[in-house]
C-alpha cells in the first residue's frame, strides 16, 4: 500500500479473489477514516477494471491501476493490456498469484500470468518475496510512465504478501538497458528543418505521440510557424483543436477525403508521434510514395516498420518539435492550403451533410452525434466503443481540448466504451464524459452498469441502437454479396435494464426530439442513458477499402 | 518490387540475467514467423549480463525490424546484427564414433587428421572426435565420416562469434547510461 502511495496512486479499479485477499485486507484501511489515501472502484468484471485504467490514464495522464486476483481475474484483463500495449495508454494491473510453494502444480486459480502476459506488456514481472514489493511497483510505474507508455504487469504472489518485513521505499528512476527518452541528434533535426523548408506542399500527421508527450503547444507552434496543414490520426484527435485553421481533419480509412486524397501529393509527409497503422495508410506499396517521409516518433522500433523513412528524428516530441521549429523558415502555403478546399466541400455535399443534416428517414449516427457535439461543454471527453458508433463519433465530435478523447484505436475492443468511461469520470471529475456506443458494444461490458450506478459515475451513455453490429454488417454488404451472417441482433428492452439499475433513461427516434433530449441528457446529474432508435442500414463514409490505396476513397457506395 | 534475398544474419544481443529473457527474444521470432536457426547463450564477460548469439536466415529489411523490436524489450541491453563478414564465427562439432570401426578402418583416422579434428576419448566401445571450425566444416567432416557406418551419434553446437570491429560496443553502452543516469 505504501508502495502505491509513493507513486502517487489515488484511483484503484478493481475486484478481490482469492489470491489477492492479504492486499484487499490491507486496502481496506487505506480507503477509510484516517489512512485514507485511495479510492478503490469495484468494477463488475476484471476487463472492466483494465479499461477504466485506461479511461482513467488517457484523460488525466496519470498512470491507471487495476487490481485482480490470479487465474480468471487475471486472464479477465488480457484484453485490457493489449488494449493498452497497442494504444501506448499507462495502466499497471495487479494480480494475485498463488504462492510460490504452490507455482507450477496446476494450483486452484494458477495460471502462467508472465508467460502469457509478456508478449502484450511492456513489462511483466512476478513478485515472489516481500523485500522486492517496494521496489518492482516503483519499477512497474517508471515504465510505465515514461518513454512510449504501456502496460505493466505485476505478478503478486501469495506468499510476498503475507510475509511481514519493514518498509524500505525505493524509487526507481533508472534502469541502465532502457532508454526511455532516447537524446535528440541535431543532424536529423538539422535534415528534417532543411527538408520543410524545402517543401512545397507539406503536411503533418499527428499521433497520440503528441498527446502523451504533452507537445500541444509545440506542435502549433510547429505548425504554424512554417504554415503546415495538419491531419491527424484517431487517437490524436485531440492534440490540436478541431477549429484550428491549420487543422485538416482525421486519417485513415473513414478519415477526411482531403487529408488522405493529399497524403499522395504532398512532398514533405512528416509523422509526429504516430505509427503508419494500416487502418491511416491503406496499401503500403503505393502509400506517399511521391513523397519524402520524416518520421518524428520516441520509439525507435517504429522507425520503418511500415513506411520507409528518408529522416527519422527519434526522441520525445516535446524536445524534439521545438528544436525544428527553430531551424524552421517562416513560411505560406496558402495556395496549397486551398487546394483542400474543393475536395473538403464534396465531401461535406456528400458525406457530411447527409449524415448530420438529413432531412427525413430514421435517426442517423451522424446527426446524434452533432446533436451532443453541439451541446456538449467544450471540455467533454469523447468515449467511444468500437465500430461504426467510433467512427461516426470520432468524425463528428468537436475537440477542443487537450486529452478529450477515448477510443480503442488499435485492438478495437467492444466493451471498451463503458468502462473506459467510467475511468475518465474519475480522470476527469470536473469535465462531462460522453460515451458512445453500438446496442453490440454496450451490451458486451453492460455489467459495469453496476459500478456506474454504485459510483454515481456521472457517464452520459448514447446508444445508438440500429438492431446491427452495424460496421460488420456493412462490411458484409459491401464485401460479403449481402449476406447478413449473424449480425442482426435480438435486443432487450433497454429502459427496463435502465430501471433496474436506477440510472435515468431516455429514448428518442424522432429528429424533432433529439436536441431537446441531448439537453435533457447533459443537464440531468450523474449517469443518463439515452438510447436513439437509429436507422438499421446506414454506412459510415467516405471509406477506403481495407489494402487499397488510400486515396481511392469512396464518398459514396 | 524485388523481394529482397535472404542471407543468413547472426544476432547478438545483450541482457539483463533475469528469467524470461530468452522467451521474450524468441517471441519476436515467433511473431515474424522466422525461424531461429541456432543459439548459444551464456554470461558475457561483463558481470551480470548475458550474451546470445542467433543466426537465422532472414532479408535486411526484416532482420532489421527484429533487432529494434527485440532491443525494446526493457531488459534487454543492446541487440544488434552482423552478416558473417563482420565477425569471427566458431562452432563445434562432437562425433561419437565406434572404436572397432575406426581401428578396422585406418581410413577414418586419416579423415579426422585432414580435417584438423580432435579425438579426445577413446575406450573399448566408442571414440569421441571434436571440431572446431565454421558450419559447413563441421558438416563436411560428418558427411566423410557416415558413409564408414562409424558414427553412433553427431552434434553441432550452436554458433558463437566475436565482432570484428575494435570497439566493445556494449561497455561503452553501459558505461554512458551510468554515467548520465537518465
Amino acid at each position: 500500500m505504501r508502495a502505491l502511495q509513493a507513486e502517487g496512486v489515488k484511483t484503484i479499479f478493481g475486484y478481490p479473489g482469492g489470491s489477492i485477499m492479504p492486499v484487499y485486507d490491507a486496502l481496506f484501511d487505506y480507503t477509510r477514516g484516517e489512512k485514507k489515501c485511495f479510492d478503490h472502484i469495484l468494477v463488475r468484471h476484471e476487463q472492466g477494471a483494465t479499461h477504466a485504467a485506461e479511461g482513467y490514464a488517457r484523460v488525466s495522464g496519470e498512470v491507471g491501476v487495476a487490481l485482480v486476483t490470479s487465474g480468471p481475474g487475471v486472464t479477465n484483463t488480457l484484453t485490457g493490456i493489449a488494449d493498452a500495449m497497442l494504444d501506448s495508454t499507462p495502466i499497471v494491473v495487479i494480480a494475485g498469484q498463488v504462492p510460490i510453494s504452490a507455482l507450477g502444480t496446476d494450483a486452484f486459480q494458477e495460471v502462467d500470468l508472465v508467460g502469457v502476459s509478456q508478449p502484450i506488456s511492456k513489462w511483466s514481472y512476478q513478485i515472489r518475496r516481500a523485500e522486492d514489493v517496494s521496489w518492482a511497483v516503483s519499477r512497474a510505474f517508471y515504465i510505465a510512465r515514461t518513454g512510449r507508455p504501456g502496460p505493466v504487469v505485476l505478478d503478486f504472489a501469495k506468499n510476498a504478501q503475507v510475509e511481514e518485513i519493514e518498509y524500505n521505499p525505493q524509487k526507481v528512476d533508472f534502469i541502465r538497458s532502457y532508454v526511455p527518452y532516447p537524446k535528440l541528434n541535431a543532424e536529423s533535426v538539422r535534415q528534417a528543418a532543411e527538408l520543410i523548408n524545402s517543401a512545397k506542399k507539406p503536411l503533418a500527421l499527428v499521433g497520440q505521440g503528441v498527446e502523451l508527450g504533452n507537445a500541444q503547444a509545440e506542435l502549433k507552434a510547429f505548425l504554424e510557424k512554417a504554415d503546415i496543414p495538419a491531419g491527424r490520426t484517431m487517437l490524436g484527435l485531440s492534440a490540436l483543436p478541431s477549429n484550428h485553421p491549420l487543422n485538416v481533419g482525421m486519417l485513415g480509412m473513414h478519415g477526411n477525403y482531403a487529408v488522405n486524397l493529399k497524403e499522395q501529393e504532398c512532398d514533405v509527409l512528416i509523422a509526429i508521434g504516430m505509427r503508419f497503422s494500416d487502418r491511416v495508410t491503406g496499401n503500403l506499396k503505393t502509400y506517399a510514395k511521391q513523397a519524402k517521409i520524416i518520421h518524428l516518433d520516441i520509439d525507435h522500433s517504429e522507425i520503418d516498420k511500415n513506411v520507409k523513412t528518408d529522416v527519422a528524428v527519434i526522441a520525445d516530441c516535446k524536445e524534439s518539435l521545438p528544436a525544428i521549429t527553430a531551424l524552421l523558415n517562416k513560411n505560406n502555403h496558402q495556395e496549397w492550403r486551398d487546394s483542400f478546399k474543393p475536395l473538403d466541400e464534396q465531401e461535406r455535399i456528400k458525406v457530411i451533410e447527409p449524415a448530420i443534416h438529413p432531412k427525413e428517414g430514421p435517426l442517423l449516427m451522424g446527426e446524434v452525434v452533432n446533436a451532443v457535439a453541439e451541446q456538449a461543454p467544450d471540455d467533454t471527453v469523447l468515449v467511444t466503443d468500437v465500430g461504426q458508433n467510433q467512427l461516426f463519433a470520432t468524425r463528428y465530435f468537436k475537440y477542443h481540448h487537450k486529452r478529450s478523447i477515448c477510443t480503442s484505436g488499435g485492438l478495437g475492443t467492444m466493451g471498451y466504451g463503458m468502462p473506459a468511461a467510467i475511468g475518465a469520470t474519475f480522470g476527469a471529475p470536473n469535465r462531462t464524459v460522453c460515451c458512445f456506443m453500438g446496442d453490440g458494444g454496450f451490451q458486451m461490458c453492460i455489467e459495469e452498469l453496476g459500478t456506474i450506478m454504485e459510483q454515481k459515475a456521472p457517464v452520459k451513455m448514447i446508444v445508438m441502437n440500429n438492431h446491427y453490429l452495424g460496421n460488420v454488417r456493412q462490411w458484409q454488404d459491401m464485401f460479403w454479396l449481402r449476406r447478413k451472417s449473424f449480425t442482426k441482433m435480438m435486443n432487450p428492452d433497454y429502459s427496463q435494464i435502465a430501471k433496474g439499475y436506477g440510472i435515468a433513461y431516455e429514448a428518442v427516434g424522432d429528429r424533432q426530439d433529439l436536441a431537446a433530449a441531448v439537453r435533457r441528457m447533459l443537464s440531468t446529474d450523474g449517469p443518463f442513458i439515452l438510447e436513439c432508435q437509429i436507422k438499421e442500414e446506414d454506412n459510415v463514409l467516405p471509406m477506403t477499402p481495407p489494402g487499397m490505396d488510400i486515396d481511392k476513397m469512396m464518398l459514396e457506395i | 518490387m524485388k523481394k529482397e534475398e535472404k542471407k543468413l544474419y547472426t544476432l547478438l544481443v545483450y541482457s539483463e540475467n533475469v528469467a524470461g529473457i530468452l522467451n521474450q527474444v524468441t517471441a519476436v521470432f515467433t511473431r515474424r514467423q522466422v525461424n531461429i536457426e541456432s543459439l548459444n547463450v551464456s554470461a558475457s564477460s561483463i558481470p551480470g549480463v548475458h550474451k546470445y548469439t542467433i543466426t537465422a536466415w532472414s532479408d535486411e529489411d526484416q532482420i532489421k525490424k527484429i533487432v529494434r523490436q527485440i532491443e525494446k524489450k526493457i531488459d534487454v541491453v543492446k541487440a544488434t546484427c552482423f552478416t558473417d563478414e563482420q565477425l569471427f564465427i566458431r562452432e563445434s562439432g562432437l562425433y561419437k564414433l565406434a572404436t572397432e570401426k575406426v581401428l578396422e578402418n585406418p581410413e577414418i583416422s586419416r579423415t579426422i587428421r585432414r580435417f584438423d579434428a580432435h579425438i579426445i576419448e577413446v575406450n573399448p566401445t566408442y571414440t569421441i572426435v571434436m571440431k572446431f571450425g565454421l558450419t559447413e566444416d563441421i558438416i563436411s567432416l560428418f558427411r566423410a565420416l557416415d558413409p564408414f557406418g562409424c558414427v553412433l551419434q553427431y552434434t553441432r553446437s550452436g554458433r558463437i562469434a566475436v565482432t570484428r570491429g575494435m570497439q566493445e560496443q556494449v561497455s561503452a553502452f553501459l558505461e554512458e547510461r551510468e554515467n548520465n543516469m537518465q
